[in-house]
């Protein structure tokens, strides 16, 4: 460890700004990541090669497409809205030592939720399969409507995870088998919802009846020039900005903050300093909730604008996996889901003008990735012999 | 027997071992001494087979000999004994030596052999340890014997031991050199390591003397005294004994009436009552794992209220259910026992560990639930100046200290509380000479400012020098109070193994 903290003795000591730390501390953060990604790349090279393709041509095919103006781009953005998400609140969990598996459900139930409120509070009336049209409670203009649908996703997904949040705290159940469950009963709840209760009277697809024009929010083509409105990505992509930069005040700056990331970095040494570490746990699991629940705003107010059942294209899962790039921060998350949407935009290029690479690619290469970046502490040791010794006192 | 020459050990850029020479002579008992950090573990270690030396030999018998592993040290007849045992608890103590070495075929270990063997080798050194007793249910001593026979078994002639009297109490450590002397008689040959310079004095024949990293000195034991192998080892005159003017008590801070904790199991707290008094030291003595532990955290609010029986009482106010933080805020600040496990967060800069426990108010807290980072750097600072911590920069993590800086980080943090009461466990246990002269001098002046202060510590001859009164504790229970000016250790420590009842009870 002694080389990392080279950096630190060249700081002059009491300065309250050392810009030299500051860097080194940033490049020690981002060579694994940056690492892992340039060997999946390697690697996905040589598998495109093998099945007969120009690496060269596919890659530039993948990323060229990813970022032509501004198709390319506003998909990828487009496509990083979700991942953003529910990476930040797979990292937030991840901060109090909790590994949030459940994304996935709560971003279900979430999505839902913003679309009922929508349409009950949007003045929708909504003939289910009974065939009786059942009337709304209320038809909100815009300005109610949207911050409330917005407050419903937060609220809904944080509850969806404070409860495995609770069972932990309370009796000590494992969060990764209790939200894997919690997905199960999230998927067969909304599902339920949407076909019997919610779903327009004669429509084939497995979708609810659409929310009121009232909650839709605006796609950014609508008041970005040259962007065009066709594209859909809209204010929720903002709102996914705005939510890494308060993720990042909340966590850092912030006593609560501090609390969570004191639990997650040692309970025992939390509770000695008062800290009330099963507090914690609920409260990093809430807040890791509400933002997964923040899903919903961009795929139901910003996107289908309603209920579209098995919507999510394992966003949950994408998230672990973008924190686990992103190493938990939020400017981290940012980009890897940025890296991730790319791919997941490329990918259908590749598919479509490669020879014999299919999208699969992307996978592989996502794949690859998380496997560098998970192994991170076995390449550590074995590319700086330090595998053993880093841990252990002089 | 043994020669380190020339051995250079790195680990990234800190010089465990610079060009070190250590000679050992056979049929000699070889004390290693220096501060933490100065290399001794990690010479042995290398002797051992632990660590590899980046240059320099390995002389064994004469040889230049290449140890790689631990099973060529153990090829040589060289054993050794660490700090913390390796044994598994649940199988006896003859399961334990013949692990990795079982004698029989492969399929069926003869362990009735093997008992035999066990029972003759305790028998030639008196070790009386029995082969079919099981492990958990052998005392620290015990346990230590068994490792030796561990190494006896493999037929070790040289056995190098860490720090081997850490855990002991006063009469054990007799035992225990009673033992290393008929080894010797036995023609054995033993390196002790320790930083304890009252052991070196009593058991060696020869010391080597090191200080960061490097080889500072070899004398003969008869040769030298404590004042002199102290100089060496810190490299300046260090003062041995606490001086402090006497305690002037004021009244009670705490009052501690028939406590009871249950959440140790059988090392829980039984029925005791003290009182700290403002301007005191009150001492606890007792080997480690008889209570102390559980006594000082259900104090600090630790410990979840319905594991707890009888009242605690500060400045009158009953604070029996009280939670960590309401300990805090009436103005209790603790040092814990082990500041890896409650006292630090290891990964959090110095910065942010200076305001845990006190993280949710000013001065940490500026606005709302903002953090003040400018006020918490402050303050940070303030600690390392005040409490001399190295390197002094706010921005390094916790972990990237040594133990006696980290320890002096605490202590700064929890006095800067200004508190009325100080539980203060351990508080210079794996800490250097130096650092341990700065917190006892801290300690007193803190008692003089009028602070009650409450005192664990498993060094004898800190709590001794430290304490105006001293408890000894036992199974849960305090078995006496005594003067510690006017009791020897001998009659302390026979009251820490239950022999003798205080003038308390």
């Amino acid at each position: 460890m002694n080389d990392e903290y080279k950096a630190d003795k060249l700081c002059i000591h009491h300065s309250s700004f050392c810009i030299h730390h500051l860097i080194m501390r940033l490049l020690r953060e981002l060579l694994f990541p940056v690492v892992a990604v340039v060997f999946a790349f390697i690697v996905g090279g040589i598998i495109v090669w093998l099945v007969g393709d120009n690496p060269i041509q596919v890659y530039k095919l993948l990323l060229g497409s990813a970022l032509t103006w501004p198709d390319g781009i506003g998909y990828t953005l487009f496509y990083a809205t979700p991942i953003i998400f529910t990476g930040l609140a797979v990292a937030v969990a991840f901060r109090c030592g909790l590994l949030n598996i459940g994304a996935e459900g709560q971003l279900y139930t979430a999505a839902f939720a913003t679309a009922w409120v929508s349409i009950k509070l949007g003045g929708v009336v909504v003939t289910g399969m009974s065939g009786v049209p059942v009337q709304p409670w209320a038809n909100l203009p815009g300005v109610v409507l949207v911050p409330l649908a917005v407050l419903t996703a937060i609220l809904v997904g944080a509850a969806w995870a404070g409860v495995p949040g609770w069972l932990k705290a309370r009796f000590g159940a494992h969060e990764v088998i209790t939200t894997i469950m919690m997905n199960f009963i999230a998927v067969g709840i909304v599902s339920y919802l949407t076909q019997y209760h919610y779903r327009t009277q004669g429509d084939p697809i497995m979708e609810s009846a659409p929310i009121s024009e009232s909650a839709h929010i605006a796609r950014l083509g609508s008041f970005i020039p040259g962007l065009p409105a066709r594209l859909p990505v809209n204010v929720a992509f903002i709102l996914a900005i705005v939510a890494c930069a308060l993720v990042y005040v909340f966590l850092w700056r912030t006593k609560w903050g501090y609390e969570i990331r004191a639990t997650g970095a040692n309970p025992q040494a939390a509770e000695y300093g008062g800290i009330n570490v099963r507090r914690q746990i609920v409260l990093a699991m809430a807040v890791s909730g509400g933002l997964a629940g923040m899903v919903g705003v961009n795929e139901v107010l910003g996107y289908h604008h309603r209920y579209y059942d098995s919507f999510s294209d394992n966003y949950g899962f994408a998230g672990i996996a973008v924190a686990l790039l992103g190493r938990n921060h939020p400017v981290g998350v940012f980009f890897a889901a940025l890296l991730f949407a790319m791919l997941q935009r490329g990918g259908i290029h590749v598919d479509a003008f490669s020879e014999h690479v299919s999208k699969d690619l992307v996978q592989v290469l996502q794949g690859i990735v998380i496997l560098f970046v998970a192994s991170e502490a076995f390449f550590r040791g074995s590319f700086g012999r330090f595998g053993l010794l880093r841990r252990s006192k002089v | 027997m043994l020669e380190l020459r020339e051995i250079t050990k790195r680990f990234g850029d800190v010089l465990a071992n610079d060009h070190i020479n250590i000679r050992v002579e056979p049929g000699t008992i070889h004390a290693i001494v220096g501060e933490n950090g100065a290399g001794k573990s990690t010479a042995m270690r290398i002797a051992y087979g632990f660590y590899t030396a980046d240059s320099g030999e390995i002389i064994v018998d004469g040889e230049p000999r290449r140890i790689e592993t631990p099973h060529d040290a153990i090829a040589l007849g060289i054993g050794m004994v660490h700090q913390h045992f390796m044994l598994v608890d649940t199988m006896s103590v003859a399961e334990n030596i013949v692990l990795g070495a079982e004698p029989g075929s492969a399929a069926s270990i003869d362990l009735r052999k093997a008992a035999q063997e066990i029972r003759a080798l305790s028998d030639e050194f008196r070790l009386s340890v029995d082969p079919n007793a099981l492990v958990q249910d052998l005392s620290v001593g015990q346990q230590q014997r068994v490792e030796l026979l561990k190494a006896l078994y493999r037929h070790a002639r040289l056995l190098i031991l860490d720090e081997p009297t850490a855990v002991l109490t006063p009469q054990e450590v007799e035992e225990f050199f009673a033992i290393l002397r008929r080894m010797r008689e036995q023609g054995k040959t033993v390196i002790i390591i320790t930083h304890k310079l009252s052991e070196v004095l009593a058991i060696s024949d020869d010391v080597t003397v090191m200080r960061d990293g490097r080889v500072v000195g070899r004398l003969k034991t008869a040769e030298t005294d404590a004042a002199e192998l102290a100089r060496m080892m810190v490299g300046r005159d260090v003062l041995l004994r606490v001086e402090k003017p006497d305690a002037r008590p004021g009244g009670a801070v705490l009052s501690v009436k028939g406590l009871s904790v249950t959440a140790g199991g059988e090392r829980g707290v039984r029925d005791v009552s003290f009182d700290v008094r403002a301007g005191e030291i009150v001492g606890v003595a007792g080997v480690e794992g008889n209570g102390q532990t559980e006594l000082i955290e259900a104090l600090a609010g630790l410990v979840t209220p319905s594991q707890m029986g009888g009242a605690v009482e500060l400045g009158g106010r009953d604070i029996t259910r009280a939670s960590a933080r309401e300990r805090y805020e009436l103005g209790i600040a603790h040092v814990p026992e082990d500041r890896h496990r409650r006292g630090l967060l290891l990964d959090f800069d110095l910065a942010e560990n200076s305001i845990l426990g006190v993280h949710y108010r000013k001065p940490a807290v500026s606005f709302g639930p903002l953090l003040d980072l400018a006020g918490i750097r402050d303050r940070a600072l303030e600690i390392i100046r005040d409490f001399d911590v190295r390197p002094a920069n706010p921005d390094l993590p916790a972990r990237a200290l040594s133990g006696g800086n980290q320890q002096k980080l605490i202590i700064g943090r929890e006095f800067e509380l200004r508190p009325k009461l100080l539980l203060v466990s351990q508080p210079t246990r794996g800490v250097d000479i130096g650092a341990i002269e700065f917190i006892h001098r801290k300690l007193v002046r803190l008692r003089d400012e009028g602070c009650a202060i409450l005192l664990v510590s498993a060094e004898l001859e800190e709590v001794t020098s430290l304490a105006d009164r001293l408890l000894v504790i036992y199974h849960g229970r305090i078995v006496g109070e005594v003067d510690p000016k006017r009791t020897s250790q001998e009659e302390i420590g026979l009251m820490m193994t239950g022999g003798r009842k205080g003038n308390a009870e």
